[in-house]
């Protein structure tokens, strides 16, 4: 696409003997939106935080165009942050706040006056130059704090979390706005966020974190289609995820059948990992399924119904337009290109199943449909559960 | 209802001890003190103890801004500090105040006296012995040794209080060490300031044992005075309306004091 601007070599961070960030290998290229994505304490933050030049890392290089910048302090990198819960000055108004960098940078006022207003326009703020922030309601405050690091003409953008403190509706509003300015301003925006949802509909690049390491590096569309691992395809999106075994090129076995998929260039007979993501499970008659099973738990989800069927004790989340009630049996088809198949990894076994799910959920989400299902399929699929184990 | 129920014995204890006294200092402020007839003569007597008044308001501020100028520093180290080192370090300035005030400032003539502790020092190095009492000196030097926690601990909370990621966002933007303290934490603990200024400066202007100790006979405060009224000149009635002028006058330093900080956050004794 464009030229690297940052590159992360062999990154390891270290915070008393625990090692947060490991060995991490990275670059960011200009005017690019990546995000890192991650559940919490995966090190995303941590990473943002060596770029923003809070932190050292403990081994390894920070380069910036090329240069080492490790030693580099905050104040003197071409790179501005977007905190998270913002941290504006309390002390200072709207127009205040986002004069502040260019206060220090000693411009003369017109233009100080100039950047201020273009930005606050920019940002929707027109008019609230004299407020004081405490009077400002979340997304406002938030607004203010992506113009006082944009008014400096960053290279680089961190973005901590921005949305964070926000509702949803506020926050489809505020990512097609970040999306927005972005794009306009040309900048490189590396986004740091643990909500899977955000990273896909804004990023040019996603990077999966957790444990410390990374995961997987790509496009949204590579990292929902083709998940590297476990970790990453139930973190991204929902994911049956079944242990099989991978016959040849282009054919696996799982659950006692084989199977056509898309997938090649792994050994023979080599044990995979098997992800099949819920929405893309036909529902047919029972006559007509690859595989059968009963329907043991039905959620409203407003365009969909998350359907919980059992599969010989194993059970998957089906994401379907159709209301099947619970008790129901049911068959299911799959098409070669609705299997995904992964190589075996430290998270195999980890996710995938929703056992767990269907227990919870008749327990505390819905006691009607509880009240429904007979008393005799609730123990059965508490037996179910148990087999499992 | 309830929390109204619960501050009710406060409330009774403000009203029994508060506002019933401050009823009889007004009271004796404005009567005669052989007729008992009302009268302004107490009030207008100020004019013959202005000087002693302005003296004691001077040397109450020169004290408070010492305590500023050493208790800043100290706070701002101690809020730096780590989370143990900090818990040790204010118990250290709260430990004197653990002592009796009047032992503390005895303390102080002990060691400052023509013949005390560091003059007996000072002639057996064969020097002369340095005036270290019985002048103003001394008796801004005893207001600040005893007020100067009072400078400290608002100032340490305000200070520790300042978010962390405030100053991450100021060095973001631009600043070195010296520009995030003078554009962030400086600002950001003017209700620190103002509130330890407040309560060095209240104590330190109605004070009297400290100029009695330390001072001399030409460093009377207004304090003194308002004692002597009641414990030796028996005239109870100009002690309670110089109490009542000073009370005044502290109030009006408080409110002009406030009209620095930012109208919102306005922080008083």
């Amino acid at each position: 696409m464009s030229k690297e601007l940052i590159r992360l070599v062999n990154c390891q961070m270290a915070f008393d003997d625990e090692i947060v960030l490991d060995d991490i290998n990275l670059y960011f290229n200009d005017k690019e939106f990546l995000t890192l994505l991650g559940p919490s304490g995966c090190g995303k933050t941590t990473t943002l935080r060596i770029i923003g030049g809070f932190i050292k890392p403990t081994s390894g290089d920070v380069l910036f165009d090329g240069v080492r910048i490790n030693d580099v302090p905050p104040h003197k990198r071409k790179v501005n942050t977007v905190f998270q819960k913002y941290a504006l000055f309390p002390h200072l108004d709207v127009y205040e706040n986002v004069a502040f960098g260019l206060r220090l940078a000693k411009l003369p006022e017109e233009e100080i006056d100039e950047r201020v207003t273009e930005m606050l326009e920019i940002v929707s703020l027109k008019g609230f130059e004299n407020r004081k922030v405490s009077q400002l309601s979340g997304g406002q405050q938030q607004r203010v704090a992506i113009a006082r690091a944009l008014v400096n003409r960053p290279k680089v953008l961190l973005l901590d979390e921005p949305l964070g403190a926000l509702d949803l509706r506020l926050r489809k509003d505020m990512q097609n706005e970040l999306k927005r300015i972005q794009q306009a301003m040309g900048i490189t925006f590396i986004y740091v966020t643990h909500d899977q949802e955000e990273a896909l509909s804004m990023s040019d690049t996603v990077v999966v974190m957790d444990k410390g390491r990374i995961q997987q590096i790509g496009t949204p569309e590579d990292i929902y289609n083709e998940p590297k691992n476990a970790f990453v395809a139930d973190f991204i999106g929902e994911s049956n995820i079944l242990d099989g075994v991978m016959l040849e090129d282009r054919l696996v076995k799982f659950f006692g059948r084989k199977f056509k998929c898309v997938d090649a260039g792994f050994e023979k007979n080599e044990p995979v990992d098997v992800v099949i993501r819920p929405e893309d499970i036909d529902i047919v008659p029972p006559d007509d399924g690859h595989l059968c099973g009963t329907v043991t738990s039905v959620t409203f989800k407003g365009v969909h119904y998350d359907t919980i069927v059992d599969f010989k004790g194993f059970k998957w989340l089906i994401q379907t337009t159709d209301y099947n009630k619970v008790g129901s049996y049911i068959g299911i088809r799959l098409e070669p290109e609705d299997i995904h198949i992964m190589h075996k990894s430290e998270y195999s076994g980890m996710f995938g199943d929703y056992s767990s799910y269907s227990a919870e959920y008749d327990e505390m989400d819905d006691p009607e449909v509880y009240l429904e299902g007979s008393s005799e399929e609730a123990e059965e699929s508490a037996e179910g559960g148990e087999d499992e184990e | 209802m309830k929390s109204r129920t619960l501050a009710a014995p406060y409330l009774v204890w403000m009203a029994l001890f508060t506002i019933v006294p401050l009823a009889i200092v007004a009271y004796f402020a404005f009567t005669d003190s052989q007729t008992g007839e009302f009268t302004l003569k107490n009030i207008s007597n100020l004019g013959n103890y202005m000087p002693i008044l302005i003296k004691s308001i001077w040397l109450a501020l020169i004290s408070s801004v010492i305590c500023l100028i050493i208790g800043y520093p100290v706070a701002y180290y101690i809020a730096g500090c780590k989370e143990t080192t900090q818990r040790f370090l204010y118990m250290l300035v709260m430990l004197p105040m653990c002592i009796s005030f009047l032992l503390r400032t005895l303390a102080w003539v002990a060691l400052t006296e023509d013949t005390g502790i560091i003059n007996n020092l000072i002639t057996a190095l064969g020097m002369e012995p340095l005036p270290l009492i019985r002048n103003n000196g001394a008796v801004v030097l005893g207001m600040v040794y005893n007020y100067l926690p009072y400078m400290i601990m608002p100032l340490y909370s305000v200070i520790m209080k300042i978010d962390k990621r405030l100053i991450e966002a100021a060095e973001d933007l631009g600043c070195n060490g010296a520009n995030v303290f003078k554009r962030v934490i400086l600002p950001l603990s003017v209700p620190g300031v103002i509130s330890g200024f407040t309560m060095v400066f209240v104590p330190a202007v109605s004070t009297f044992y400290i100029s009695q100790k330390l001072g001399s006979s030409g460093t009377t405060l207004i304090g003194d005075v308002i004692e002597s009224q009641f414990k030796t000149a028996y005239n109870p009635n100009l002690g309670a309306a110089l109490s009542l002028i000073l009370m005044v006058m502290i109030f009006i330093c408080i409110g002009v004091m406030n009209r620095f900080s930012d109208d919102e956050e306005v922080i008083t004794v």
